[in-house]
């Protein structure tokens, strides 16, 4: 996949930033589910997005990562590409990565197969049609297992997993995919309290090498993750700042935590 | 997926099968009691050109979830590719003895051949139309389809118009193709007369040799790094595509290489049962093929071959004794099958095994796995 990174002149603003969102609107049949919506991302940054339902943080993951077409506004990845004229397959290509509210795997196959055809590569099918496992594939895999604790469960059926070993096994199909971007939506949703604490590990140990958006309604989660927050309301930021920040802003405290 | 007997079993059930038949027709006379007749070495052919629909229809609904209702029409395109050579090579024996032009047109008044006659004196030129003729549609169609992301019941849809569409086409005089009597009359294939029973039984041999063919190349490609990407997007196609994929190019690939398949089944199909007509085009016959790969279980291939000849089977038998009841027990049968065995024959059977191989594993859990197991 070719992109051809266009003049720097028009995403000057974007210059240093992994994820330039700026003034994106989104409508559905009238109802606006981004309004006028900026964001910015910087190279290494884990952001929490936190919001009540129905204040467009899922709209914003679709808008990125090109299942949505926004209206007005642009989304620039890496300073130099529109990621608005692109679709889903041509932007993760870029390095995007995405992770589901439910966990989405590939159900009839083993959790090795899962995280191979998510490894980064030739996506073509004259390319499948031929693909040999090779050495360097397995060592990437294995890898993989190891950050994700599922070693010992790489020839069961991702159908046999439990929900949280499900959780893992996608975020190790996003890490397989090596992205710069992963945007995470929900990851702690019905997790057990450990599998929670693990997740936030995973999720740190990944931030180290990729920036990283996380959508949470976890409270408690956002708060243990401990990075910048970004509430959301009626889709525009209604606060940016750290948890302690913006859970004593009076907006916030009227329209999300107060109820 | 664990290697299981089906492969081999498949393989030496068709070829041996159709071997032995054919040698028993051959060798042994009329009389014998252990003589094949002829009509059963028809039936046989038969029934292996309907196996090749079968696997065409396993591959795209079975690995790629594309559930065609409209399969058979590429058998058909198949079918009269051979068939217009079949014509073609009655040459002046026909009822009007015209050389150049087949009964039917001289029978219209037509004086000259259409251009899209041309060639198919050649019997190479026929097999290769009966490639490319449903390989071209398929692709036309499967591009338009996939790349709007039509899917589900709506793409089942169009493709039963699409067969329709052409049953319509193909009705009309004007088309060129025989009209509702379509192709037949046949005399001799490659210099073989069609009325000997050698000629069929290696019309049956080579069908049975094709069909494993297709089996194995089947086989490859659902066990490929390709296959896997299809079964991925068969059930999550929106994760196939955040991780890069583009899922209408496998489709579109898979459902080219199943149409060709079932072109290939038409075009043997024809000379076995010496009449390819409009009909063939019929949403019904579509329907059924899925039907056969109900019964013999959907995804598993060797399942679609075992479906194709039991439920033809039970069709040739019931239809002889009680015509009436034929599409009482087809509707039968469908229900039964999806009530009582969601898998099919093959997938139910294949099941119990690795019911028991889990069950065994789930007490070995807490046991760290041997080295040797730790590559696949």
């Amino acid at each position: 996949m070719s992109v051809s990174a266009p003049a720097a002149a028009p995403h000057a603003a974007a210059i240093g930033t992994v994820l330039y969102v700026d003034g994106v609107s989104v409508s559905f049949d009238g109802f606006r589910a981004l309004n006028n919506l900026s964001l910015i991302l910087a190279p290494g940054e884990m952001r929490a997005v936190i919001g009540p339902n129905g204040a467009g943080k899922t709209t914003m993951m679709d808008v990125i990562t090109g299942r949505t077409r926004p209206d007005t506004g642009r989304v620039v990845f890496g300073a130099t590409t529109d990621l608005t004229k692109l679709d889903e397959p041509a932007i993760a290509a870029l390095g995007i990565g995405r992770k589901f509210q439910k966990p989405t795997v590939f159900e009839p196959l083993d959790v090795w197969t899962n995280l191979l055809l998510a490894l980064a590569g030739d996506r073509r099918p004259r390319f499948t049609l031929r693909a040999r496992e090779t050495a360097e594939e397995r060592a990437r895999i294995e890898a993989i297992l190891a950050t994700i604790r599922l070693t010992d469960h790489r020839h069961r059926r991702a159908a046999d997993l439990s929900h949280g070993q499900k959780q893992w096994l996608e975020i190790g199909m996003l890490l397989a995919q090596e992205p710069q971007l992963l945007l995470v939506d929900e990851p702690v949703a019905g997790m057990t309290d450990a599998e929670t604490e693990q997740t936030a590990e995973l999720l740190r140990t990944i931030n180290e090498t990729r920036s990283v958006v996380v959508v949470e309604h976890d409270m408690a989660f956002v708060r243990a993750l401990g990075v910048r927050v970004t509430v959301l309301h009626e889709g525009s930021v209604l606060s940016e700042g750290s948890i302690d920040h913006v859970s004593e802003d009076p907006k916030v405290i009227e329209v999300y935590l107060g109820r | 997926m664990k290697t299981t007997l089906s492969t081999p079993l498949t393989l030496i059930l068709v070829l041996g099968g159709a071997a032995l038949m054919a040698a028993l027709n051959l060798a042994t006379p009329a009389g014998s009691a252990m003589h094949v007749p002829d009509y059963a070495i028809q039936l046989a052919g038969k029934y292996l050109c309907y196996a090749m629909l079968a696997l065409a229809v396993d591959l795209v609904w079975g690995f790629a979830g594309i559930l065609s209702l409209g399969h058979a029409a590429f058998f058909a395109l198949g079918g009269y590719a051979m068939g217009m050579y079949l014509m073609r090579e009655i040459g002046a024996r026909g009822v009007y003895g015209n050389a150049i032009l087949p009964d039917f047109m001289v029978f219209l008044g037509w004086n000259h051949l259409p251009w899209y006659w041309y060639g198919f004196n050649w019997l190479g030129f026929a097999v290769l139309m009966a490639l490319l003729v449903p390989g071209v549609l398929a692709w036309i169609f499967g591009w338009l389809a996939f790349r709007s992301r039509v899917s589900g019941v709506y793409l089942s849809i169009i493709t039963q118009a699409l067969t329709y569409a052409l049953l319509l086409a193909f009705f009309r005089n004007e088309m060129g193709f025989g009209g509702n009597n379509g192709l037949t009359d046949f005399k001799d294939i490659a210099g073989f007369p069609l009325q000997s029973a050698a000629t069929h039984c290696g019309l049956l041999v080579i069908s049975a040799v094709v069909l494993c063919g297709q089996f194995l190349l089947a086989r490859a490609l659902v066990a490929s790094r390709f296959g896997k990407v299809l079964v991925a997007v068969r059930d999550a196609e929106s994760r196939t595509r955040f991780l890069g994929y583009r899922p209408e190019s496998y489709k579109l690939f898979v459902f080219v290489a199943s149409a060709v398949m079932a072109g290939i089944g038409g075009a043997l199909y024809v000379p076995q049962i010496g009449i390819i007509n409009p009909s063939e085009f019929s949403p019904s016959n579509s329907i059924e093929a899925v039907i056969w790969v109900a019964v013999g279980g959907r995804g598993t291939l060797s399942g679609a071959i075992l479906g194709a000849v039991l439920v033809n089977l039970g069709k040739t038998w019931l239809t002889g004794a009680l015509p009436e009841l034929w599409l009482f027990g087809l509707g039968a049968l469908f229900i039964f099958v999806t009530l009582f065995l969601p898998k099919g024959i093959v997938g139910t059977l294949a099941q119990w095994p690795r019911r028991k191989r889990s069950a065994e594993a789930e007490t070995e859990t807490s046991r760290p796995a041997p080295l040797s197991e730790t590559s696949p």
